[in-house]
């Protein structure tokens, strides 16, 4: 399991070369193999997660070594299916590297396994994981092309075009994917805490339990629901909304690791080392 | 031998009131090649005229005659003294011309580097000299490797890249603003030609209605009418932003005619929905402020004169790329002519026999042991005996002068048909 991580790491390093080539020399062919390089890690990254879930029988998320792990593949996923949609080839320069980074990261952490309790059993945790994890790889693209935004916002407003302004795209092109990404996370989020609550229920026989986790999801969940209805009704677009991307991601990564250093709960376990 | 002669004015030798009087009309040029090609000095004549550049490339074997007749030619045919037509006059030979006609073809000699419409003008002057049979062997191939040559730089290097006109550039921020122009609603406010030409590129890109506020509003009809949009007063221009996209500003006014305040009440309306302001008044229209406003971008005159700057020393690194290309060009070329001669062809034959029959009795006498070297070497003269039987005809025939004047074509199937130049 080990080599193969390693071997998914070096499929995302490749793919981040790539896209540092692409970046700086524009040849269409870096870009290609990028992504060609990224579609095989992907590849390996499910194949890897499934076997792990089918023999052990439970989704590995139970600790932060495996829980990273997934968060990585999710990202790459996402950027996979954002690329295809709208054609920002230029995302793969946040993407690639943050899904190389975040598996390495994994591999520096201990792996300690946590008996099998079938407490995981239920398809309820299994889509509660996945819908969480995807929504937050989306919310981290929507800070990549929030940051991506402001470059080529501050590119045309100060009429300097400098070395990004030629490489990156139109803000309309940002500012749309921008959206699609923050309205796919939001969706996932709220998928995922819908069916965290039905599974607490089955679990601990209460929806709400004001765990720390639960509450920093719920400040988020409001965060972005407050970002989409304001961009809906009074246009937060552009600056403000890639502002806002940015800011809401830094939440995400609270609520992801910050909780679990600075707080207790009974997601705590998951995610300790 | 034939020799290549480029005989020319251009925009650098020639101001632009020896230019407007040397230029030759589509009819012009057919008659005058009609003319030159009675003459016997001039085998092939390609004639290129463009509003920047008169030229003449021939093929002749006689360049002191052909020199001479040429600019005479030119000052006759256009009726202008010699006098004032020589001095502007370059003359380049040999690799110098078809460095020339290559550099011509890239648009790197051009007055804007990389434009691309000379391609074009080249392509129909040559269209015309086929039509003509003014051209042969030698400006056929140098041609068509012109053509291949201004594809590769164009491919290759940047020099067709980036605005170099305002209102290019101002389509370029648009569509980096934007992503497309397409349906995207103009204001034009005021007129004049760089605003109206702006509108017409703007057009072009598939932009939505063109509104038009002009301080008469029957000007401003006219212009509406004319680009099929619709008129508003000088009044109207605040409530019209709500609906607008990007706003050219080209009034002769001495006050602002956009605040930043009208820009501001309208923005929640908008939804804040980008707005770009492309102000090439002098003095301005729109408020600089503006630019300060989330969503709205404005440039001016001097904004977009800088932008132009910029990309013009872009091109201008970029034809140092394209000079390197034509450069190898220009060799490869000279070393097809210069092998258009008489001798090199025929010992470039001799070789290609000497080692299609070698190559054959190695084959033959690996099987057959029991030879001697003294038989060996007999086999060795009856292959020179063979060569020279074979090849003599063929000698004779582009050594003498049968080839109707016309040499270089004979050479040139002959260096074909055996494939001397390993090009299949």
């Amino acid at each position: 399991m080990e080599n193969l991580r390693y071997l998914i790491i070096l499929l995302y390093l490749a793919s981040t070369v790539s896209y540092l080539l692409y970046l700086f020399i524009q040849k269409d062919g870096f870009h290609r193999a990028g992504i060609y390089l990224l579609i095989a890690g992907v590849g390996i990254h499910s194949a890897e997660i499934l076997y792990a879930t089918v023999s052990s029988g439970q989704l590995p998320a139970t600790n932060l070594y495996d829980a990273l792990s997934i968060a990585a593949w999710a990202i790459a996923l996402v950027f996979l299916v954002i690329q295809f949609r709208y054609k920002i080839r230029i995302l793969g320069i946040f993407a690639a590297p943050l899904a190389a980074m975040v598996t390495i990261l994994s591999t520096r952490l201990p792996e300690t396994p946590i008996p099998a309790q079938n407490i995981f059993n239920s398809i309820w945790f299994i889509i509660h994981i996945v819908s969480v994890f995807i929504g937050d790889a989306a919310l981290a693209l929507a800070c990549g092309v929030g940051l991506l935004y402001l470059l080529q916002e501050h590119a045309i407003k100060a009429k300097k075009r400098g070395f990004f302004y030629s490489r990156l795209p139109s803000l309309e092109l940002l500012d749309t994917t921008g959206y699609a990404c923050i309205v796919v996370g939001f969706t996932m989020l709220t998928i995922g805490l819908i069916t965290g609550f039905v599974y607490a229920k089955a679990i601990w026989g209460r929806f709400w339990s004001w765990d720390p986790k639960e509450v920093w999801s719920g400040i988020t969940w409001i965060l972005y629901a407050v970002l989409l209805h304001e961009r809906l009704t009074v246009g937060w677009r552009g600056r403000r909304a890639a502002i806002m991307a940015i800011v809401g991601f830094c939440v995400v990564l609270f609520t992801f690791f910050g909780v679990n250093f600075f707080m207790k709960g009974h997601h705590g376990q998951f995610t300790t080392f | 031998m034939a020799a290549i002669i480029l005989l020319g004015l251009n925009h650098n030798t020639a101001p632009v009131e020896l230019r407007e009087c040397i230029a030759f009309s589509e009819e012009d040029t057919e008659l005058a090649l009609e003319e030159l090609h009675e003459r016997t000095e001039f085998k092939e004549i390609l004639l290129l005229s463009t509003c920047n550049r008169v030229e003449l490339l021939l093929v002749t074997d006689d360049r002191e005659t052909c020199v001479a007749e040429a600019k005479q030619f030119l000052a006759e045919h256009n009726r202008v003294p010699l006098d004032d037509v020589e001095p502007a006059l370059y003359v380049h030979e040999g690799a110098d011309a078809i460095r020339h006609v290559f550099r011509v073809a890239s648009s790197l000699d051009s007055m804007m580097v990389g434009e691309p419409q000379i391609l074009g003008q080249i392509k129909s002057a040559y269209r015309t000299a086929t039509q003509k049979k003014t051209s042969g062997v030698i400006l056929n191939r140098l041609l068509h490797r012109a053509f291949f040559v201004a594809k590769r730089v164009r491919s290759e290097t940047g020099i067709g890249d980036h605005a170099v006109s305002i209102s290019y550039a101002a389509i370029e921020l648009g569509r980096k603003i934007f992503g497309t122009l397409e349906g995207k609603e103009v204001l034009l406010v005021g007129a004049g030609e760089m605003a109206e030409l702006a509108v017409e590129n703007l057009i072009r890109h598939h932009a939505g209605t063109i509104w038009v506020a002009n301080r008469t509003f029957e000007r401003g009809l006219e212009l509406a009418t004319r680009f099929g949009g619709r008129a508003i007063r000088l009044e109207e221009i605040p409530e019209s932003l709500q609906h607008v996209d990007i706003i050219i500003g080209s009034t002769g006014a001495t006050d602002l005619v956009i605040t930043s305040d009208h820009v501001r009440a309208i923005m929640r309306r908008r939804k804040n929905r980008p707005l770009f302001f492309i102000d090439i008044a002098v003095p301005r229209d729109i408020d600089p402020a503006i630019n300060r406003l989330t969503n709205c971008y404005v440039y001016d005159i001097d904004d977009l004169k800088e932008i132009i700057d910029e990309n013009i020393e872009d091109r201008n690194r970029e034809a140092i790329k394209g000079e390197r290309i034509v450069e190898e060009a220009t060799i490869r070329f000279s070393q097809w002519c210069d092998s258009l001669a008489v001798v090199p062809t025929i010992v470039a034959l001799r070789r290609k026999m000497e080692d299609i029959i070698d190559e054959q009795i190695d084959k033959t006498l690996g099987g057959l042991k029991h030879f001697s070297e003294t038989d060996r070497e007999a086999f060795d003269r009856m292959k020179q005996a063979l060569i020279n039987k074979m090849l003599h005809d063929p000698t004779m025939f582009l050594k003498s002068n049968g080839c109707l004047g016309d040499r270089s074509l004979y050479l040139d199937v002959t260096r074909r048909m055996f494939n001397l130049d390993n090009e299949r």
